[in-house]
């Protein structure tokens, strides 16, 4: 047999064969077009062997297959390329299903669009038993939906409502959910998952189908409800300008979903015209900016085991049990008892709903997040974060203290989100320990972090400290020392601009809806409340001065009177459990799209002043930062993005 | 008594080097916040943390404890693993009843004394408020009938065969508290040894309110520093023992009914120990530890004695523990510093105190010529004890050590007594000596 680089061929017992991908160019199989070549030919060859059957693993430690190569998308210039792209992928799958001899999947860790593709393919699918094994079709989220034959199958295989919402949501299943739905046929342990595999190929059990009941759906009139239905839901979530995948897919499935032939030609046309639509272009490029800021971390430049997070608030306390959830020992440390009882209710809420249905590892990670009230792990930790709150004599003062005392390669770091690092380092005696790990609330939600150099920073602390981030699996990007950062800076004159619109009459919903309608995830105003009056006045202030920013006066009042947002119950809005109070709509008859294109324009701008003033290094990086850290309408591809698009767009 | 024979000189010295407990949190309605593992961890993590060693550097953990919940089977393994020491320390649980966590750093005082290990983590745990309520054993034969029915006829049976009385449960705290021999609740043992010593109850009444006054007392002054705040899942934070009533008066007492022995009885739960849940760790070191981590003792445990009885009077058993204990040492009760008599019941520790200073018991019991001695109030039980602070079964015997070493630490004194009454008719004792520089 010829060699191949992306695959090996192994023989197992009984003339069952082996099919093991393992990708040579990087640390996860992708569907690549020479990978997809290869598995052509080879499969081609297996089927002249005629095997008693054909078992389809992953040679990678980390999972099956994550799914197409999301960078050749980027080359895809017009229709035809992306056709071609997708019909390939068809063909393969469609040789894999037509293979006279039973076939298997065997899957471990992620399986993931057209990995799951591949699998759904194959005639049984097996899972290993374990919290790292994620199935799904996450293809809405780079604006396109299956292309490899994914959707045809999953609903002739789950039926149209399971198949339908995977799709849509992009959610990963684990393995026993998996089960559930139908989509893998046995969830096994590892030390029996290959003997399961080839037993599954000899003995060939019945394969299993979507229920009756469910195909029924598949049928007209019922499927043009149940699409109608869909829409319905789609809309409250996304726009259709905006993200016209889950449309397309919908669309898709009511005319075609009759017809399984027709169906998966479509299936081929819809993705090919998504692909080139701007908001998958852009999409993608939001995927690729996510490995942007990962290559810019080496993780070996760290090797962390222990965690101690100074301040048990609401930021300390969250991120000291986003670190335990990554696997470390974590003490956080608060003289306030009180405040670390909350912070481990916080995390012991936050691993239920994560690890639902596995206590065990919600206790293994609650085991390792230890309240500290006498700050016990100064002496031991690796990487200490500070996240008290905004002073800097307190902070001043804790530093002099913790240099006598930690370990003499820890880590120090600051969440402050507003006092520049010169000043803070300024007590210690080796300032350029000091680096800055600035998270977004909810810290186990927004996936950036800033890396904060600030003069005095040694390039070799910052090193370490993106390596930290890489290792409890944060986005980073590194900021230059300066107001705001790149984050705050962008976002609070934005929030300022808000708060001015409401002092000239214009009422906080349709400030809030003209940015939803752009495409953000959250309006101004509700957001100021999210964050905190407090905070944002505060930071606010700093930017005021070094920005010439001018700090509505509505909002030192509001911050006066204890209107504090969510955590006092009273903001712009009015909180009760943390959600708005329902108000009575407020007429405007002003222009709702200037409205809009003021908000976004202050974004913009700062975004470019951010650029001009070598906060970050280029102007993928300023995209990447809002994006991740604010969650700025990604199908845009990021503020300057935007602006360029504009900008071409108007001189065409 | 064969052990009196012993050398207590032979093998090496062995060191408490630091402690920690939890508070301890009175079993109110229903199962309390922390299930016995929990409650381990929670006080043992900051012990571990402010070792200069990582917790990878224990030989072995070695826990007392009586009724650890059914998922919780070897709970000092349990305790080990979620400790974070890894999976090559060996952990190992004990049981002599309510001497278990005594027990434990007797077997860690052992295995170090002859060398089996230099580092030890000893203590020990109950959650007495997660105490098992069971299906009795006509219960358990009626589901297994039913779980064996396979015809219909066969279910039919077995439910004419159902009685709702089957579903009356099993109390398995009560169970434990009763002398499974002699049929005795531990209270009516303590009745025993008050009629036979002549206690009465306003004698009993006036110690225990002392017992809460003290400790109201040590936690104001913060001579209870052993203790380290625990934290449940669902935000509330534990500091303090909960169930000292420094406004305990004889007066309030008087007015509760006895409870073992019902309307004629003197025993209530006023001058009996509380349902608790708690527990308490030492840390011990053999000389080469201490030298290897650079560790401070606190206190050297000099000797160990477990001594048996009659089950009936069980309360009796720090009696016979410690006076073969003292007589090897060629020590007298007056040269004994600090005293902790494990308070399961005012009427127990009177009966103990005047056991030892009564000729005659001393005389047919062990042989004495004369009294065994006196046993000060004020060397007794300074900080109050179960009645005040509670009785975890399995901590206690820790607690207690733990907090001897504390004593002698702050009044600088030389030599301490731990020492203990077991349910079955036992008692334990410990000779520790100040190690403190």
């Amino acid at each position: 047999m010829k060699q191949f680089s992306h695959f090996r061929v192994e023989k197992g017992q009984s003339g069952v064969v082996w099919l093991v991908m393992d990708y040579a160019d990087g640390e996860a199989n992708v569907l690549s077009s020479t990978v997809l070549e290869e598995l052509k030919s080879l499969l081609a060859q297996i089927k002249t062997e005629n095997p008693a059957g054909l078992a389809i693993r992953s040679g990678k430690p980390n999972g099956f297959i994550a799914g197409a190569d999301v960078k050749e998308f980027t080359q895809i210039k017009n229709f035809e390329d992306a056709h071609r792209l997708v019909s390939r992928g068809q063909e393969v799958m469609n040789q894999i299903e037509a293979l006279p001899f039973p076939t298997v999947a065997v899957i471990h860790g992620f399986c993931l669009g057209g990995g799951l593709e591949l699998a759904l393919a194959c005639d049984y699918r097996i899972a290993r038993d374990d919290p790292k094994t994620r199935i799904g079709f996450p293809e809405i989220k780079l604006g396109i939906h299956p292309g490899f034959g994914g959707s045809v199958r999953s609903i002739r295989l789950i039926g149209p409502l399971a198949a339908m919402n995977l799709m849509l949501t992009g959610r990963t299943l684990a393995a026993q959910q998996a089960r559930k739905t139908g989509l893998v046929d046995y969830v096994v342990p590892q030390r029996l998952l290959l003997q399961a595999a080839e037993r599954v190929l000899l003995q060939k059990p019945a394969e299993r189908r979507a229920k009756v009941w469910v195909k029924v759906l598949n049928r007209q009139p019922l499927r043009s409800v149940a699409a109608f239905w869909m829409v319905k839901q789609v809309s409250r979530e996304a726009r259709k300008e905006h993200y016209p995948a889950p449309y397309a897919l919908i669309d898709l499935w009511r005319k075609y979903g009759g017809d399984e032939k027709k169906f998966m030609a479509e299936e081929a046309n819809s993705v090919a015209a998504l692909s080139n639509h701007p908001s998958a272009r852009n999409l993608v490029r939001v995927f690729l900016l996510q490995d942007l800021l990962k290559s810019a971390a080496d993780k070996s430049k760290i090797t962390p085991r222990h965690v101690h997070v100074i301040g048990a608030g609401v930021m300390g306390g969250d991120i000291a049990a986003w670190c335990a959830m990554q696997g470390f020992k974590v003490t956080v440390q608060d003289t306030y008892k009180a405040g670390l009882a909350k912070a481990k209710q916080r995390a012991h809420r936050l691993l239920q709903k994560r690890f639902r249905g596995n206590p065990y590892l919600v206790n293994e990670v609650m085991d390792r997040l230890i309240a500290d009230d006498r700050g016990l792990g100064i002496t031991k930790a690796d990487v200490i974060i500070e996240a008290i709150f905004e002073d800097v004599d307190a902070k001043q003062a804790l530093y002099r203290d913790l240099e006598t005392k930690i370990k003499a390669d820890a880590l120090i770091a600051t969440n402050t989100s507003s006092i520049r690092l010169e000043t803070l380092a300024e007590a210690m005696q080796d300032p350029s320990r000091l680096v800055g790990l600035h998270f977004f609330n909810p810290v186990a939600k927004m996936p950036l972090v800033e890396v904060v150099r600030g003069e005095h920073t040694a390039s070799e602390v910052a090193e370490r400290a993106l390596a930290f981030a890489r290792h409890i699996d944060k986005l980073p990007v590194t900021v230059a020392s300066s107001p705001g950062f790149l984050v705050n800076r962008v976002l609070m004159p934005y929030l300022v601009e808000a708060v001015d619109m409401l002092d000239e009459g214009i009422p906080k919903s349709v400030v809030d809806r003209a940015a939803l309608d752009f495409g953000m995830p959250m309006g101004p105003i509700r957001l100021a409340d999210t964050v905190g009056l407090d905070v944002c006045l505060f930071v606010a202030d700093i930017l005021s001065k070094d920005l010439g920013l001018k700090v509505p006066t509505r909002l030192r009042q509001m911050v006066h009177n204890g209107a504090l947002g969510i955590k006092s119950g009273q903001g712009f809005y009015t909180y009760k459990n943390g959600k708005p109070v329902k108000e009575p709509k407020t007429p405007y008859s002003g222009d709702v799209s200037l409205v809009q294109s003021r908000l976004v324009k202050r974004l913009t701008d700062e975004a470019q002043a951010c650029l001009n003033d070598h906060i970050v290094d280029n102007a993928d990086l300023v995209d990447a930062g809002i994006i991740f850290g604010t969650g700025f309408a990604p199908f845009t591809g990021g503020p300057l993005h935007y602006l360029a698009n504009k900008k071409a767009a108007s001189t065409n | 008594m064969a052990s009196s024979t012993r050398n207590p000189q032979s093998g090496r010295p062995v060191y408490i080097v630091d402690g920690s407990r939890s508070p301890f949190l009175k079993a109110r309605s229903g199962p309390g916040p922390f299930k016995a593992a929990d409650l381990a961890i929670e006080a043992a993590r900051p012990l571990l943390l402010r070792q200069p060693f990582e917790p990878e550097a224990i030989d072995e953990v070695i826990t007392g404890c009586i009724t650890p919940a059914p998922d919780e089977v070897n709970i000092a393994r349990v305790i080990a693993l979620r400790l974070g020491l890894g999976h090559s320390v060996p952990a190992w649980t004990v049981q002599r009843n309510c001497a278990s966590g005594m027990q434990a750093i007797d077997s860690a005082w052992r295995n170090i004394r002859y060398g089996y290990a230099d580092l030890v983590l000893a203590g020990g745990v109950e959650s007495m408020s997660h105490a098992p309520v069971l299906f009795s054993e006509k219960m358990v034969r009626w589901l297994s009938l039913w779980q064996s029915a396979r015809s219909f006829q066969q279910r039919a049976v077995a439910i004419r065969k159902f009685r709702p009385a089957l579903l009356a449960p099993v109390i398995g705290l009560l169970k434990g508290l009763t002398d499974p021999t002699v049929g005795l609740s531990m209270g009516q043992t303590a009745e025993n040894l008050a009629t036979r010593f002549n206690i009465s109850r306003e004698q009993m009444d006036a110690y225990s309110v002392e017992s809460h006054k003290r400790l109201a007392h040590a936690r104001d002054a913060g001579f209870l520093d052993e203790i380290e705040a625990i934290y449940d899942a669902d935000g509330n934070v534990y500091e303090h023992d909960d169930g000292v009533r420094a406004d305990s008066s004889v007066e309030a007492l008087a007015k509760l009914r006895p409870v073992f022995d019902r309307h004629f009885g003197n025993i209530t739960a006023g001058n009996s120990a509380q349902i608790t849940d708690g527990t308490a760790w030492v840390l011990l070191a053999s000389e080469p530890a201490i030298k290897k981590y650079k560790l401070s003792p606190i206190a050297q445990i000099v000797d160990s004695q477990w001594a048996a009885l009659n089950p009936a009077e069980m309360g009796l058993g720090p009696v016979h523990a410690v006076v073969p204990m003292l007589t090897r040492h060629r020590l007298g009760p007056d040269r004994i510093d600090y005293w902790e008599l494990n308070e399961a019941f005012a009427a127990q520790v009177l009966a103990c105190v005047r056991a030892w200073r009564d000729p005659y018991y001393c005389k047919r019991e062990f042989g004495l010529k004369k009294a065994f001695g006196d046993i000060p109030h004020e060397r007794l039980n300074i900080d109050g004890g179960g009645i005040s602070l509670g009785h975890p079964v399995g901590a206690s015997g820790a607690r207690i050590v733990l907090h001897l070493a504390k004593i002698l630490n702050r009044k600088k004194a030389k030599m301490g007594v731990a020492t203990i009454c077991i349910g079955g008719g036992q008692g334990g004792a410990m000779l520790i000596e100040n190690a403190a520089g």
